[in-house]
């Protein structure tokens, strides 16, 4: 198990090398100018000295070897002087972001709570939502709940989050009045009021997120459960004389959580990019509203360093979905 | 010697194919979800030929108005008939899906019957396959349209050239599940005795794939191909929607959903019928899919 781990660890290091490489080809391709904002007239000469300051002087490989060094050896080291307050990365370049000249990981730390606190709440929401539906579908399958189930989960799959977001805006927020449509990045909870307006605010985005995601992890749940249902292990058990709580919810439920615990470490990180166009309708500036705002405005190493996090997160949950996978099922070890 | 009883069966020969409908019929969710799908189909292309008002056609006096018998959709904020976008919409949004679908089908059958059928290609096909289902999709969709947009137009003009980038963007994106599929299919149909028969007489790799391998993918390529649509119908809106798809003038059902939150308070139904378009199309493509997967699994057929 060990040697498998540590082998898809240094497997994952050339898949992430080219995928970053991928990324920064792509992003050489662009026809955009970060300089086309300045305006014309500022002399050509003096364009090309700014041209130059940003970095673009440079041959690509030159420009690709830069960056990795910046993101892999300086950042950890300005992480590390963070945390320990010592000084290891004093003077280094960064990788700055042309918009705002600060360094782009500055920035990522500021946006990542507000991401994390709502799709975050909205992926717990969603576990322990799926998790009762599913089992109680596959215990009662064909039932009139099992029929909801599938009903419900259908439309969960089949209503794209930028219209469930305006729906819900548009009910409980234009019509009714109870939620703001806005979720207010910069409120600060200090009293009992701020808290209520916080769950408040957070309520219809965690809403839409959980919808997505309870659809696919019920229809998972419920799988993995009849595939268990049937089997002679659960036979014996009610032979032995075990109540039927303990059977579905010891026996069975211990089996069938093994293949959906991964898939709930699967769905991580896509929940990251699906919650870009859910920032997006409720106005949340987390990561995703980072992201867009970084493409409509031509900046690059932004750009760059956020595609490649959120390859980072796939790549690195993948490798825990199949780690988790084999400590759970002692039946598939890798080795 | 006695006689058999019944000589000829007393039953004719039932095609493959109509068992597979029986089965399908069955499925009731399928049977509406492939009703609804084929009359939404029908709306979007034929639609434009009953209802005479141009998508286009710009009359202020008539803006903003409220669904009427003139207007069954209402207007939007020039006085365009919300009837004739939502179908010129419609039109594109499902063309973009079924292209982009058969797209995506095409590079994911061929890459999984390459991958699973000559043993040395499967490694490195494979590690493609993992790289791309590593890549950050949307992100990457997004740097795409903003980094293509201007040459292509300016190849293509602008309706052809954003149709043709979002096609191949969706699907060079969206293969590598059929891939999987297909290429674990045809692992397990490689050692199969039919196709050890076919290779003793002499057939060669392309016969082999061509008569004995494709078919017998067939049903997980199709079941595919389903859910493939929806994934890129709802990824063509997803695209419009944060202003990155199609131009404004030239409309789909995520852009008219996208220029109608703008409106949001006054006239929430402009949201509505756009969205309950996408979700309406996405749901039948669903449940179509799942009625074939069932009607397509011998296993299941005839219970």
């Amino acid at each position: 198990m060990l040697t498998f781990t540590i082998r898809r660890l240094v497997l994952a290091v050339p898949t992430l090398l080219f995928i970053s490489l991928v990324i920064f080809l792509l992003l050489e391709l662009a026809p955009g100018d970060p300089m086309a904002q300045v305006p014309l007239t500022v002399p050509a000469e003096v364009k090309e000295k700014m041209r130059l300051a940003l970095g673009l002087g440079e041959p690509m490989h030159i420009r690709f070897w830069k960056w990795l060094v910046q993101f892999f050896w300086i950042e950890p080291q300005v992480l590390i002087d963070n945390i320990f307050g010592t000084g290891l990365a004093d003077g280094k370049l960064r990788v700055i972001s042309w918009q705002t000249r600060s360094p782009v990981m500055d920035i990522v730390v500021q946006r990542i709570p507000q991401t994390l606190w709502v799709v975050g709440t909205a992926y717990v929401v969603a576990i322990l939502i799926a998790l009762p539906i599913g089992i109680y579908s596959a215990y009662r399958q064909y039932s009139w709940f099992d029929q909801m189930g599938t009903f419900v989960s259908m439309v969960g799959f089949s209503v794209p989050p930028f219209f469930s977001g305006v729906l819900v805006i548009v009910i409980f927020s234009v019509q009714l009045g109870w939620f703001p449509s806005i979720y207010d990045t910069t409120h600060v909870v200090d009293s009992w009021d701020a808290f209520v307006y916080q769950l408040k605010q957070m309520i219809m985005p965690v809403m839409v997120l959980a919808l997505q995601i309870t659809a696919q992890l019920s229809r998972f749940m419920r799988a993995s459960m009849l595939d268990n249902l049937n089997q002679d292990y659960v036979r014996t058990a009610r032979a032995k004389g075990l109540s039927e709580y303990v059977v579905v919810m010891v026996h069975v439920l211990r089996n069938s959580m093994i293949p959906v615990v991964t898939v709930i470490a699967l769905g991580i990180p896509s929940i990251f990019g699906g919650a870009i166009i859910t920032e997006q309708v409720f106005k949340v500036n987390g990561i995703g509203q980072l992201l867009i705002g970084a493409i409509q405005a031509n900046d690059l190493p932004m750009v760059q360093t956020l595609t490649f996090i959120f390859a980072v997160l796939i790549v690195l949950f993948n490798l825990i979905a199949d780690v988790l996978y084999g400590i759970l099922d002692p039946r598939i070890r890798y080795d | 010697m006695t006689e058999l009883s019944n000589p000829v069966p007393s039953r004719p020969p039932r095609s493959q194919w109509l068992d597979v409908w029986d089965q399908f019929k069955s499925h009731r969710g399928a049977l509406m979800g492939g009703a609804l799908f084929l009359f939404i189909i029908l709306a979007v292309y034929l639609g434009p030929f009953f209802w005479d008002i141009e998508a286009t056609q710009i009359n202020i006096r008539h803006r903003n108005q409220s669904p009427s018998w003139a207007h069954p959709f209402g207007t939007d904020q020039l006085g365009r008939d919300m009837l004739a976008r939502m179908m010129a919409g419609g039109a594109t949004s499902v063309s973009v899906g079924l292209t982009a679908m058969l797209l995506a089908l095409f590079l994911g059958s061929f890459i999984g019957v390459i991958a699973g059928f000559f043993k040395k290609l499967d490694g490195p096909l494979m590690r493609l396959t993992d790289l791309f289902l590593a890549l950050p999709l949307l992100p990457l969709l997004l740097v795409m349209m903003l980094l293509f947009r201007e040459p292509l137009n300016a190849a293509f003009g602008p309706e052809q050239g954003i149709f043709i980038l979002i096609v191949v963007s969706i699907g060079v994106t969206s293969w590598m599940p059929t891939a999987r599929i297909v290429r674990g299919d045809v692992l397990a149909l490689k050692e199969r005795e039919f196709v050890m028969a076919a290779r003793s007489i002499g057939t060669t790799n392309k016969g082999l794939i061509t008569r004995h391998i494709l078919p017998n993918v067939l049903s997980p390529i199709m079941v595919s191909a389903t859910l493939g649509i929806a994934t890129a119908i709802i990824t063509e809106s997803s695209l419009s929607f944060l202003g990155l798809g199609f131009p404004p003038d030239f409309p789909t059902w995520g852009r008219l959903l996208f220029d109608a939150t703008d409106y949001l308070q006054q006239h929430p139904e402009r949201v509505f019928w756009p969205g309950m378009a996408i979700s309406l199309t996405v749901l039948s493509v669903n449940y179509l899919g799942d009625g074939l997967r069932d009607a397509l699994d011998p296993r299941i057929r005839g219970r």
